[in-house]
């Protein structure tokens, strides 16, 4: 079993292979990703309903804990949680217990004690919700928010949903993805969810400062000349310039930044004539995109706003789904056991 | 061994029954509702039969199953599609096979959500008794006691096929 310890699947997958905590795309292979996308079709249909909710959750309690600021995610988490049913609890940790000196694992074993069955966790550390799941809390189902530089499997996945609904699947399709690789755990997601479901070519555009060490072995080809990436491509998705996390001078200047790596008209131009555009918000108008490509028609940045409520719809169900069923397993073995 | 019934017999009847009851309660436009996947087979055939033009809606009740702390969430779950408005109207709500009841009551549930029918009529091919619920098809093709270990199951679309299997079968 020491083998599957060092697995991060030991610990977010059930015996049959159901989720049930959701930390990291790694190790997921295509089926289950295309059980969260099909999945998450389903919820869009809900969302299109007159009462947009469905029972899945009630009577479970859901902790939002951001221990970084975020308007986008931590809404669409909290919809989602709502929108199944479940109560909600939106805790902004920067402003609350810890400031008073609580420990983390003190903050977390208090929340538990108020029968919360999931956290939905933002952190800046990376693995701070694989530590949650496997140290802290493990009856309770952990999504990841985002954590660090190391992964945000949710917007990795509404992405890929964004994608499949315009493109139909993700044979053949060449990809770029452009900009601050280096500070984005959204880039790592996104190379890896492309790479499992089967795009043709995945390629970053970005200045060498901004590059991961290795990126390559990420699975992914690297372009620093923007036109010559822009090339054929069917989808662009551009990475927010995160200038809150630039520690020194990776950058000429944020004039530089848009006229080499910028998507203007002009560059987009360049790609396939019914490329999609897309970006994780929020955008830097002017810095990474020109307004008129963002506001555009091919532009489906509100679209994955409206995805990502469906994507963290099925992700919640299907782990808290996963979650249940082991519990009850579990509870029939023991029964057994205590027959036998 | 597993035996047939044959199914265009049972559509008749449930063509007959639903005719009757529709002439009744002075039902001018109805429309179907099939329950994933069995149900939606009887649907269509249905409409056809009953010479409805307005498309059939296809409900899956995976969100609304009243499992879900048991067994969690059913993996391949599919969209819903209701290609009408269902407030006001009078609904003939379809599954292949009653036994529980429990599907019906996910149904009708899902139902609810998408407005306030004004009335909603249950028809079922197949009705195998053992209710754990108070609900009663208005019409069945046929009402069917198995053996402890004998299982029914709808094979479809074209032709549509009913079998009644020994268990492990």
């Amino acid at each position: 079993m020491i083998a599957n310890a060092a697995s991060p699947n030991h610990l977010q997958l059930t015996r049959d292979g159901q989720l049930r905590h959701f930390l990291t795309l790694d190790g997921l292979g295509r089926d289950l990703l295309t059980d969260i996308l099909d999945t998450a079709d389903s919820f869009i249909e809900v969302g299109e309903r007159r009462i947009k909710k469905v029972p899945l959750l009630r009577g479970r309690t859901v902790v939002n804990l951001f221990f970084e600021s975020s308007t986008r995610t931590r809404s669409t988490f909290e919809l989602a949680a709502k929108r199944l049913s479940a109560d909600v609890l939106n805790l902004d940790i920067n402003t609350s217990a810890t400031s008073k000196g609580e420990s983390l694992s003190d903050t977390l074993l208090n929340l538990e004690a108020m029968a919360s069955d999931m956290f939905v966790v933002r952190h800046a550390q990376s693995g701070a919700p694989h530590f949650i799941a496997e140290s802290v809390t493990p009856g309770v189902a952990i999504i990841n928010a985002g954590d660090g530089r190391h992964a945000h499997p949710t917007q990795a996945m509404l992405d890929m949903l964004t994608i499949r609904q315009h493109k139909g699947a993700f044979e053949g399709l060449k990809v770029a993805i452009v900009g601050d690789v280096l500070h984005s755990r959204v880039a790592r997601s996104q190379i890896r969810a492309l790479n499992e479901l089967g795009a043709e070519q995945i390629r970053i555009i970005a200045p060498g400062t901004l590059l991961p060490r290795d990126v390559e072995s990420l699975g992914c080809t690297v372009e620093y000349d923007m036109a010559r990436g822009m090339k054929d491509l069917d989808v662009v998705i551009m990475l927010r310039l995160q200038k809150e996390r630039m520690e020194g001078a990776l950058l000429p200047s944020e004039r530089e930044f848009y006229r080499l790596y910028g998507l203007s008209q002009d560059k987009l131009a360049l790609a396939h004539p019914e490329c999609i555009v897309m970006h994780p918000g929020p955008i830097n108008r002017g810095v990474e995109i020109e307004s008129s490509v963002a506001d555009g028609p091919q532009s489906v940045i509100l679209n994955q706003v409206t995805n990502g409520i469906a994507i963290r719809m099925a992700v919640m169900s299907m782990a808290m789904g996963g979650q249940v069923a082991e519990r009850q397993q579990k509870l029939t073995e023991l029964t057994e056991r205590g027959q036998a | 061994m597993s035996a047939l019934l044959d199914v265009d017999q049972l559509m008749d009847k449930l063509e007959a029954g639903l005719r009757h009851l529709l002439t009744e309660r002075g039902i001018k436009s109805p429309v179907l509702i099939g329950i994933r996947t069995g149900g939606v087979w009887v649907a269509d055939i249905l409409g056809k039969r009953l010479g409805i033009d307005e498309p059939f809606g296809e409900l899956d009740i995976s969100f609304y199953r009243d499992d879900f702390s048991r067994i969690g969430l059913n993996p391949k779950v599919t969209p819903s599609s209701l290609p009408f408005d269902t407030e006001d109207r009078d609904i003939i709500l379809v599954d292949d096979v009653i036994m529980s009841g429990r599907t019906i009551r996910a149904a009708m549930n899902e139902l609810f959500d998408y407005g306030r029918p004004a009335s909603i009529i249950l028809a079922t091919l197949i009705d195998l008794g053992a209710r754990e619920l108070p609900i009663q098809p208005d019409v069945a093709g046929q009402a069917l006691t198995l053996g402890a270990q004998q299982r029914v199951k709808l094979r479809g679309p074209d032709p549509l096929r009913i079998e009644i299997q020994a268990a492990g079968q």
